[in-house]
């Protein structure tokens, strides 16, 4: 657009060192630094992984000694069990893994990998942060509400959403939907300002295909919830209406079509997958190449399976349905996209082994647990296959089997992909190194734990023990599977406890670990050119000029094993600021 | 094309934020929308409800709603002529027609629900309800973005770059209307 010449716009540079520190306030609370407001996402996270581990751990319990006191909670009857499974899927899904890996890591990454000062609207992100405490405020109130926390399922299917009635609990619900109503919008300008700054606020030089791979995956996954999340916004207007002003949407007596609920949230809550994934697989990709001092293998490829497979994420949705009544002449398309996206997905995993292939591995606490990831990954992946198939589907659906593949392969994701970052990118988070000890012992534990967790609940899903039941022990057919029932209890407490390690080495290296150096892993990605941590516009003075790819490792002409985006290099320069 | 962080203006960023912001707009209409058009096809006896909707009105609020995408885009064009007496009046007059909009509309609503149709008399009213009421909420979150406009226009035009963006958002508004208008009023 033309301006007129007597009214420019103020240039950026003049309004931005505006923000310098300003109490404490201003410093730690109502921030608009990018960096001190993913630290808030990652704190917000933590606090509300471990309610959601809680309430796991008393799902547990009661699946294991059914009907029992539980240590720490008290008895648990059918009604409060409801309200279990679908607080701990909420929260842990839009308050423990999108704060993380969406929130923490976007905010704190794209600034600092773009060469930007800070995003593109900082106020804007300050608001984004602070809708979405006061959604999870909104979700931990609901508990205390007169008849409890919302009891439909973490996927709220209607008629049985639809109606107070129908589940005993009004206001519970009513929340519930305001809580994700707020998450919507908190991630949703989240994600228009994750995108805005990556178009618009690279550093000179910085051009698309210069981004490190966890950035195009961050901004798919921004686009992916952009795109997805607006039909469940429209969903939920509805259900709330159903609720509160007795319309039938969703309601078959009223005209209403139950379906038409598990479409739209569906069609959200696939994609919502990927949203999850792919920032957890960038922080992974960046700790194969650091660590393998290698060159990613297939920069392009991976980037181009990353668009297809958010591409691929929107028509899959009804996959999640072939049970539920929709036409039959629907199922085969949708498990053929259903399986078809494991072609993207899998060129993306042999890019990552063929990244190790014949690398230099560094065997430290972030590279261990971006192993970790990909064979977890792979594992859960399989059996994802297995669902994406509708003759096994129809067999094995809302059975303890979806339970163990969804938390095989999320689980890999929020756990072995968020340590992963989480490991790797603390020096520059906090200026401060982590205990090394502490974290392999973390691992080591969490891994183990994970898989007697999770891979007995296959077995008792093939077993035909259903999900969302109070007690097992009310069906003949179940009594068989009641041992394995305890042993999947002890080793989800056994997974729990696995984190002290990490709440230990995480506080206390904030507080008095090793001083860190700017580079401590040797990385050529752009945030390891700011000192550690950075200060509040990140580079000082000047904007580091990029000249090259992220991933130059051990280059045979070079001194050092890699050259950083922002270094000249005589021979290897190919792009010059003007 | 290389923009660098120092490079890109307000303006710029602004525009790529409202055209994201929009995109997800679109995806909350096309749901409540698809959503609609799938029952309709599905169900019957939606035309005898439809016939009670007054078409006269609907057309004048298309024509109040058109002439205010028109007034918006004569602001800009005050702007881009730094014409700031022009960019007052006729951010103005987009307000006002805003206001005629849902002035009208909630005789409408007032109407219906004298005459005993209320979001919960059927199917048909729930979804003229639900996508008539999505898009009154979002013309009154224009009119309010305007009016902090027409506020900061009568201090100066420092940051009228903003009346482009927050045209963009009221002509999305104005096209969502034009798709409910026919498929609410003009299909019994």
């Amino acid at each position: 657009m033309t301006h007129p010449p007597s009214i420019t716009p103020t240039p950026v540079s003049i309004v931005h060192p505006a923000h310098e520190a300003r109490g404490f306030w201003r410093t730690y609370v109502f921030t608009i630094d990018h960096k001190t407001i993913a630290k808030q996402y990652l704190f917000l996270g933590i606090c509300m992984a471990s309610v959601g581990s809680y309430l796991a751990y008393v799902m547990r319990w009661q699946l294991a000694f059914p009907d029992e006191s539980i240590p720490g909670f008290g008895f648990v009857g059918p009604e409060t069990y409801n309200a279990l499974i679908t607080n701990h899927g909420t929260i842990m899904v839009f308050f423990v893994a999108m704060p993380i890996l969406l929130g923490a890591f976007g905010n704190f990454l794209i600034p600092l990998m773009i060469g930007a000062r800070d995003m593109a609207f900082p106020r804007l992100n300050m608001l984004s942060f602070w809708i979405l405490a006061v959604a999870a405020l909104v979700i931990l109130t609901s508990f205390f509400v007169p008849a409890g926390g919302a009891s439909a399922g973490w996927t709220g299917y209607a008629p049985l959403s639809a109606r107070a009635e129908y589940t005993g609990v009004h206001w519970g619900i009513n929340l519930w939907l305001l809580a994700h109503a707020l998450e919507f919008v908190s991630f949703l300008v989240g994600g228009v300002n994750f995108l805005t700054t990556v178009i618009t606020m690279r550093a000179p030089g910085m051009t698309f295909f210069r981004l490190p791979l966890v950035i195009w995956q961050l901004l798919t996954a921004s686009i992916i919830f952009l795109l997805s999340v607006g039909p469940l916004i429209a969903a939920a207007v509805m259900l709330l209406m159903d609720r509160i002003l007795n319309t039938s949407f969703f309601v078959p007596e009223g005209g209403g079509d139950p379906l038409l609920w598990e479409h739209l949230f569906w069609f959200f809550g696939h994609p919502e997958v990927y949203v999850v994934l792919l920032p957890g697989l960038g922080a992974v990709m960046e700790v194969l190449a650091v660590f393998s001092r290698k060159p990613i293998f297939g920069y392009r490829w991976i980037i181009y399976s990353t668009i297809a497979i958010g591409f691929l994420s929107f028509i899959v949705w009804a996959h999640h349905m072939f049970v539920n009544g929709i036409n039959p002449r629907l199922v085969m398309p949708f498990s053929i996209t259903t399986i078809l996206i494991s072609v993207p997905m899998s060129l993306i995993i042999f890019s990552m082994i063929l990244t190790l292939w014949k690398g230099s591995i560094r065997l430290a606490t972030p590279m261990l647990w971006a192993l970790g990831f990909m064979v977890m990954f792979i594992l859960g992946g399989l059996t994802g296959i297995v669902l994406g198939s509708a003759p096994a589907n129809i067999q094995l659906h809302g059975t303890y089997f979806v339970v163990a593949h969804f938390h095989t392969v999320l689980l890999s994701v929020v756990i072995f992909g968020g340590f992963t970052g989480l490991y790797f990118w603390f020096p520059k988070m906090f200026g401060r190194m982590m205990n090394e000890s502490l974290g392999k012992l973390h691992f080591l534990l969490t891994l183990i734990f994970f898989n007697l967790t999770f891979f007995p609940m296959h077995a008792v899903g093939l077993a035909g023990m259903p999900r969302r039941i109070a007690n097992p022990l009310q069906y003949e057919s179940l009594t068989a599977v009641q041992p394995l029932n305890v042993y999947i209890t002890m080793s989800a407490v056994g997974l729990i406890v696995a984190q002290l390690p990490f709440l230990i080495n995480f506080f206390w290296s904030i507080a008095a670990g090793r001083k860190a150096e700017s580079n401590p892993w040797q990385a050529a990605t752009l945030e390891w050119s700011a000192p550690s941590p950075p200060p509040h516009d990140n580079w000082g003075d000047t904007i580091p000029t990029v000249y090259r790819g992220p991933y130059e490792y051990s280059l045979p002409d070079v001194r050092e094993d890699y050259i950083p985006q922002d270094r000249v290099h005589p021979s290897r320069s190919t792009w010059k600021a003007e | 094309m290389t923009i660098a962080s120092e490079q890109s203006s307000p303006a710029f960023r602004g525009k790529i934020a409202m055209w994201w912001l929009i995109a997800s707009e679109v995806m909350v209409f096309g749901g409540a929308l698809g959503s609609y058009i799938l029952a309709r096809t599905s169900g019957q006896g939606w035309s005898e409800e439809a016939a009670h909707l007054s078409t006269p009105l609907a057309t004048i609020n298309t024509f109040v709603l058109l002439t205010s995408s028109m007034t918006m885009a004569m602001a800009f064009s005050a702007y881009q002529h730094a014409d700031q007496r022009g960019v007052k009046k006729f951010l103005l007059l987009t307000i006002l027609f805003g206001l005629v909009f849902l002035g009208i509309k909630g005789s409408e609503y007032a109407s219906h629900i004298m005459q005993g149709t209320a979001p919960w008399s059927g199917s048909f009213w729930a979804f003229y309800y639900l996508l008539t009421g999505l898009h009154a909420l979002h013309v009154m979150a224009g009119v309010i973005v305007n009016f902090i406009l027409y506020l900061s226009a009568r201090r100066g035009l420092s940051t009228g770059y903003r009346i482009e963006i927050a045209g963009l958002y009221w002509h999305f508004v104005d096209i969502v209307w034009i798709f409910l208008f026919p498929l609410l009023y003009l299909s019994y």
